[in-house]
């Protein structure tokens, strides 16, 4: 078990930088997730780490030393590939003891780690089959035995859960988290699913173009987004993005979003936003469980609105409904039971409590 | 072979398609007619062999059908399995054949490997050079390689020509480039993903060769083996080039040049030596074919 460090971490491509100097410190015993949109250089960072691919500039280091030029055996890490990669011609147990074998262990040693693994992997009956005799998910299991019997100091995991149907990939998920529970291994994990990286991750990194847009827990990363692009790509359906712009009336401080639709800002968030210029063009983030049906009892801070519904969705345990203010699409959520209907009005409450405020230009929120 | 498919894909076929379509219906009686078409034409060359060598020299001169054999004998399969010179000229062609095949795969598995795999600088331009010299043909190559063992020999002494060995030099300029290109093909076939599971668990470049990529590539490999015997073993204008001593001939130039004896061609036994000695590539191909076909790499990877 070991912490891992990247340093300044470039990596090109002839002309081309996938990854442009990330800096992270992952700790003993944590669960780091890198997620981003495809290209982002997350997977690329991953490899790097592994010693997949070497690195054009800074380091990388597992358990305080440096590995920039320690071969993949030697880094003492595992890995998990997004299509298992399984040694067609071994069974099972082959498969999972490929590296102890090569690693000249004793056979009883590489019997019972085997036996360990398969047991927590619910494996224990596969393990004289083929890997064509198994099923995606059950070849995902093997794949993930194989890095566990190895015991190393760092799992890498490479979309693992991207070739399973949607049902397969949750209980999957469940069990990734369970493995780390028991064997507690440093882990990094990459994805471009917000939702794996949300409800595996200790701590979530999100990536961008190559470079890290925001480090943060899942709740942080949720809660206060550091960039436009964290705050889109965290949380499904995604935050509302609405042109506006802050302006005074009477002595208080509010979002004006059209010409007859402006909300006073609650208190704690008008002292936040008070320096902002009030000529600058901003954008008003808000969640869609944010956007509800207005009650008639309304809390301090949220503020009741009409819209005309374009679109709705019901969901079951409850309904998404999307209008139109201006010339931005705005998701809200509702109850199944608020009437929500297509094309006609309803009447609707916006939660400033947990508002967001960004710069349209830089992207920063503010 | 053919026939063998047909005959046990037909009535199953008809069940399992009774309701298709008319249009593939006549797609699958065309394929049918093809096939027949096809295997008179490839089977009649061989079935005429089997009918001559079981003629006596008087029967084949006479004027009877050809298609018939009137008083069938065993003599020219007795003559020949008795005469030590044939045996030797068998004996010379596995050899030369073995241990040509041996070379190939000891050269071309390890040169695909590379070439696939560990990228380095010029190997795609490698890669294709080495198909290229397979396109040149030997009818170009063989007075300029014959020269060569000629200066070889005038400055070392040692003499090669004229000796079986010489094929195990010449032989592998027609395999090794031709079986590296299909392991290449294969090689490339497998998943990155494998070799690199393999690295991080520990197995060298050699190891991953060993261990992962021969036992995935089976199929590759044996295609390639056969590739390799089946040009050995019929190789015609090098040996008669290379090698003129009776006891140094293998079987296809052995058979003509002793078996004709000026303009008086012994048929019989010239049928019955190319059927026997066409009787180890077809020996191969029927053992390893069901492994040929297998696909070994299903369930390495999703799909």
């Amino acid at each position: 078990m070991a912490e891992v460090s990247l340093r300044k971490v470039v990596k090109r491509y002839d002309e081309v930088e996938a990854v442009r100097g990330i800096d992270l410190d992952i700790a003993d015993h944590e669960f780091v997730v890198l997620v981003g949109p495809s290209g982002c250089g997350k997977s690329t960072t991953l490899r790097m780490i592994a010693g997949l691919e070497d690195i054009s500039d800074g380091d990388i280091l597992i358990g305080g030393d440096v590995v920039n030029d320690v071969p993949p055996k030697d880094r003492d890490i595992a890995m998990v590939f997004q299509n298992y990669a399984l040694y067609p011609h071994m069974t099972v147990a082959e498969n999972m003891s490929f590296g102890l074998r090569l690693k000249r262990y004793p056979k009883a040693e590489i019997k019972a780690r085997i036996d360990e693994a398969a047991r927590m992997l619910d494996i224990s009956e596969l393990i004289d089959r083929k890997p064509k005799q198994l099923s995606g998910g059950q070849r995902q299991r093997v794949a993930m035995g194989r890095a566990i019997v190895r015991n190393p100091k760092v799992f890498l995991f490479d979309e693992p859960l991207s070739n399973l149907d949607a049902k397969l990939r949750v209980q999957m998920r469940i069990e990734i988290k369970k493995v780390h529970q028991k064997v507690r291994t440093t882990t990094v994990y990459v994805t471009h699913d917000q939702v794996e990286a949300m409800t595996l991750a200790d701590r979530v990194v999100v990536m961008n173009h190559g470079r890290i847009e925001q480090i943060g827990t899942p709740n942080e990363l949720y809660h206060n987004p550091a960039t436009r692009f964290v705050a889109s790509f965290i949380g499904s359906p995604a935050m509302n993005f609405i042109p506006c712009q802050l302006e005074d009336a009477a002595g208080k401080l509010q979002v004006r979003l059209t010409d007859k639709l402006a909300f006073p800002l609650p208190p704690a968030r008008a002292s936040r936003y008070q320096k902002i210029s009030r000529s600058d063009k901003l954008l008003l983030g808000i969640r869609p469980e944010h956007v509800t049906e207005a009650s008639a009892h309304i809390e301090p801070g949220v503020e009741p609105f009409n819209a005309t519904l374009d679109v709705t969705e019901p969901m079951g345990m409850e309904t998404l409904i999307y209008f139109n203010m201006h010339g931005a699409q705005v998701c809200g959520r509702v109850s199944p039971n608020a009437g929500a209907q297509d094309g006609a009005p309803l009447r609707l409450a916006v939660d400033l409590n947990n508002m967001h405020l960004l710069n349209e230009v830089t992207g920063a929120v503010l | 072979m053919a026939t063998m498919t047909i005959d046990k894909a037909g009535p199953t076929r008809k069940v399992k398609y009774g309701s298709m379509s008319r249009d593939r219906a006549w797609a699958l009686r065309w394929s049918y007619f093809f096939l027949v078409i096809f295997v008179i034409f490839f089977l009649t060359p061989p079935v005429y062999m089997l009918i001559t060598s079981l003629k006596s020299s008087a029967e084949i001169s006479a004027a009877t059908n050809p298609w018939w054999v009137s008083r069938p004998t065993l003599d020219n399969y007795v003559a020949l399995l008795t005469s030590n010179q044939f045996l030797r000229f068998f004996w010379n062609s596995a050899i030369v054949s073995i241990l040509v095949v041996s070379i190939t795969m000891l050269i071309a598995v390890p040169a695909a490997f590379a070439l696939s795999r560990m990228r380095f600088w010029g190997s795609t331009i490698l890669g294709t050079g080495v198909f290229l010299t397979y396109l040149i043909p030997e009818t170009l190559l063989f007075i300029p390689l014959f020269k060569l063992f000629v200066v070889f020999s005038d400055w070392t002494g040692i003499q090669l020509i004229n000796r079986w060995y010489v094929l195990l030099f010449i032989y592998p300029t027609l395999t090794v480039p031709f079986c590296t290109w299909i392991m290449i093909g294969y090689f490339a076939s497998i998943p990155k993903e494998l070799d690199e599971a393999a690295i991080i668990d520990g197995a060298s470049w050699f190891q991953t060769l060993t261990r992962i990529f021969i036992p995935v590539a089976l199929p590759g490999l044996i295609a390639a083996t056969i590739f390799a015997f089946t040009v050995s073993w019929a190789q015609f204008l090098y040996p008669l080039v290379f090698t003129t001593s009776t006891d140094q001939l293998v079987m296809p130039v052995g058979i003509i040049t002793t078996l004709i004896k000026g303009d008086v061609f012994n048929w019989g036994q010239i049928m019955t030596g190319a059927l026997l000695g066409a009787a180890p590539p077809l020996i191969i191909y029927a053992f390893l074919m069901d492994y040929y076909i297998a696909g070994l790499t299903a369930g390495a990877t999703k799909g």
